[in-house]
């Protein structure tokens, strides 16, 4: 039992990971956020859905079109919710990129309708067995964290290794003298949104055959994700990762030993007993402040 | 604007035609007001109430109305699921409309918003699905509440004979969600395993939102369970069984009528016809007279209605149709719109051949409830259909 709640951690915890990871990306970037990741994780389900289930597409073109949308709306959310607030040195993109995903999700709930649905799934038939004893988990949920590592692993060398990767961090390290060295800035910030909504499409597209489809479905996602990043110190890559892992296990092992009633409430209290203890999360680093 | 003579000849024309006319029509209707949800995700329900009351209506004005030759209307508020809402377009009712019965729907948030309005300016309110409890057991002396539906303190009676009487189950497990609603049903079904000296081997929350309930289940599991009693919406009764699957675990699941409220069969997998939930009729298998009646006239009055099958949720349509026959002898009891004495009318009905059942003496003070713990139906999703336990598959 503990050992299927504990796949099933992992497996959410990686969920949160992925979404962090989005906050982290934008934030270091821009340091600014998009507030409603839960919204950009339900669109990448929903599209999904869509043309999967009720346009009838091969599984494979109806995710990868449905990520590709997912990262235009990152695109669109940087555009409307935060370029235009940032600019006039105003903090109101904290409301507008929330506000926008409250579009969203009514936009969603108008066109494909309030009714949960069921993405099926062919990882999430037959529930995996070891030497004949079930383990109570789909290989689908052994899945979902390896996908998530993988990919925490590719943004980590993609950022190392190639000239994006580099001139984002150069935007992260000194924006000045980035814009100096010829980096488009603000392309570079565009590129981190809608990098950050794909990581969100991504954990939403994993998590449907799990859980039921709706317009609704990101909003504890999204909150529980950003307190991940803030758990894992939202300036570290990996930090957000293993913290996003660690929240989705702790959750599970109170909500098996315990019961759920005490999840939720002692799952956010260690979040703040932590960052009353390090302010700067886990793995994060205190920002220097140059005056 | 210039008027012409022509125009102003027409239109007087008009005037006193209309007003001629206007005696030669039937008396002032009786109003019939539903406040349910509309819109929404429940909106379903409010359409399904809509056409039980609508075939009622229908009926009752085509043999010749109430109170000497009036005719009933139904006039129709969104709640949007909302007890504010619900309230304020309650009010709009009573007041501007004038209601003479007012029908409330699937939220019982919404209807307990609704009751003290209602017992305050005595008109009847009939509800017509929502199954908590206090909406009709509310206290107030005299009770203008009255109800054709589930109750959730008998509905977790009936879950408990049920389970017993068809799985042999005696190590009862629960899985509540964990809102109002479970916590309205676990104080209820606590109470039914204690009049039968009995206690729950365990009892698990979930939230609606949660992905895995595997560890509720494993712990149920780990402490004996032999019979699960289930109580959520659609959506997360359908996750407590995807959970069940994965975990192997093969228990028969006596649930509450949540998953009658969508696509559970799309959304729990091929387990979903093990679950077996209460309703309060089902228009598959052997009919009625009534029951024939109604699917026919269910499908002349509305063309998307083929058969049973499209009868649906088929609890909404069948409380309102059988709530509005009765309220409609309770008006013709009283012989007037008077809200105190339709209330008193409803105590002397006798005896109704309804569609639910034939109702002999439905309503007295202090029992304003009138489908009891007998008269449900057991059914189950076999595909996209509810059919009753008792058809097999």
């Amino acid at each position: 039992m503990l050992l299927s709640a504990l796949i099933s951690g992992v497996g959410l915890g990686s969920m949160y990971g992925l979404m962090a990871l989005g906050f982290y990306l934008t934030y270091a970037v821009s340091g600014t956020v998009n507030f409603a990741q839960g919204s950009s994780m339900m669109l990448g389900a929903v599209l999904t859905f869509t043309f999967a289930q009720t346009l009838g597409w091969h599984l494979l073109p109806a995710i990868l079109l449905a990520l590709a949308l997912c990262a235009l709306y990152g695109l669109l959310v940087e555009f409307v919710a935060v370029r235009p607030f940032v600019s006039r040195g105003s903090d109101a993109w904290l409301m507008a990129t929330v506000a926008l995903g409250i579009v969203l999700d009514n936009l969603v709930m108008y066109a494909f309708g309030k009714e949960p649905r069921s993405l099926p799934s062919p990882l999430a038939v037959n529930p995996l067995e070891v030497g004949g004893a079930g383990l109570g988990v789909y290989p689908l949920q052994v899945l979902i964290p390896l996908v998530g590592l993988a990919l925490a692993a590719l943004l980590h060398t993609v950022s190392r290794r190639t000239r994006w990767g580099t001139a984002m961090l150069a935007v992260t390290q000194n924006r000045d003298a980035a814009r100096l060295m010829g980096i488009p800035i603000r392309r570079t910030i565009a590129v981190a949104f809608a990098l950050s909504t794909l990581l969100a499409g991504v954990a939403g597209v994993l998590i449907a055959p799990l859980f039921n489809v709706h317009s609704d479905m990101g909003t504890l996602f999204g909150l529980k994700a950003f307190a991940v990043a803030i758990l894992g110190g939202i300036t570290s890559a990996w930090g957000v990762m293993i913290a996003g892992l660690l929240f989705g296990i702790g959750e599970a092992l109170i909500t098996a030993t315990l019961g759920s009633s005490y999840t939720q409430i002692l799952m956010f209290a260690l979040v703040i007993a932590v960052l009353a203890a390090r302010p700067n999360g886990l793995f994060g680093r205190a920002q220097v402040r140059k005056v | 604007m210039n008027m012409t003579r022509r125009t102003f000849i027409a239109a007087a024309t008009a005037v006193a035609s209309f007003s001629l006319l206007a005696p030669v029509q039937a008396a002032e209707p009786i109003k019939i007001g539903l406040v349910a949800a509309l819109s929404g995700q429940s909106a379903l329900s409010g359409e399904a109430i809509t056409r039980g009351l609508t075939i009622a209506i229908d009926e009752i004005n085509a043999s010749g109305g109430l109170l000497g030759g009036r005719k009933l209307e139904l006039v129709r508020r969104d709640d949007e699921s909302n007890p504010a809402k619900g309230v304020v377009a309650a009010r709009e009712l009573i007041f501007r409309e004038k209601v003479t019965v007012l029908f409330g729907g699937l939220d019982t948030p919404v209807s307990l918003a609704i009751v003290p309005l209602a017992n305050q300016e005595k008109v009847p309110f009939m509800g017509a699905w929502a199954a908590g409890t206090p909406i009709t057991k509310n206290g107030a002396e005299p009770n203008f509440v009255f109800r054709v539906s589930a109750v959730d303190e008998i509905v977790n009676q009936a879950m408990l004979d049920y389970a017993q009487k068809t799985f042999n189950g005696s190590k009862f497990g629960m899985i509540l969600v964990n809102n109002p609603w479970g916590e309205s049903n676990e104080k209820g079904l606590r109470a039914a395993l204690q009049e039968k000296g009995l206690a729950p081997v365990g009892v698990e929350k979930f939230e609606g939102n949660d992905v895995d309930v595997v560890p509720q289940l494993s712990r149920l599991k780990a402490a004996g369970a032999d019979t699960l009693f289930m109580v959520g919406n659609v959506g997360p009764s359908a996750q407590v069984v995807k959970s069940l699957d994965r975990m192997g675990w093969k228990v028969p699941i006596v649930s509450h009528w949540g998953p009658a409220g969508g696509r559970f069969t799309e959304l729990a997998g091929p387990s979903a016809k093990d679950v077996h939930f209460v309703q309060t009729y089902s228009f598959f298998g052997k009919q009625s007279a009534v029951g024939e009646k109604v699917i026919k006239a269910m499908m002349t009055r509305y063309p998307d209605v083929k058969g049973p099958e499209n009868i649906t949720p088929a609890v909404g349509v069948a409380n309102a149709y059988d709530g509005m026959q009765l309220a409609a002898r309770a008006i013709a009891k009283a012989g007037s719109t008077d809200g105190d004495a339709v209330r008193k009318a409803f105590y002397d009905i006798d005896e109704h051949v309804g569609l639910i059942k034939t109702y002999r003496k439905p309503f007295a003070p202090g029992v304003h409830d009138a489908v009891t713990k007998d008269d449900y139906v057991w059914a189950r999703f076999i595909d996209n259909r509810i059919l009753p336990v008792s058809l097999g598959e």
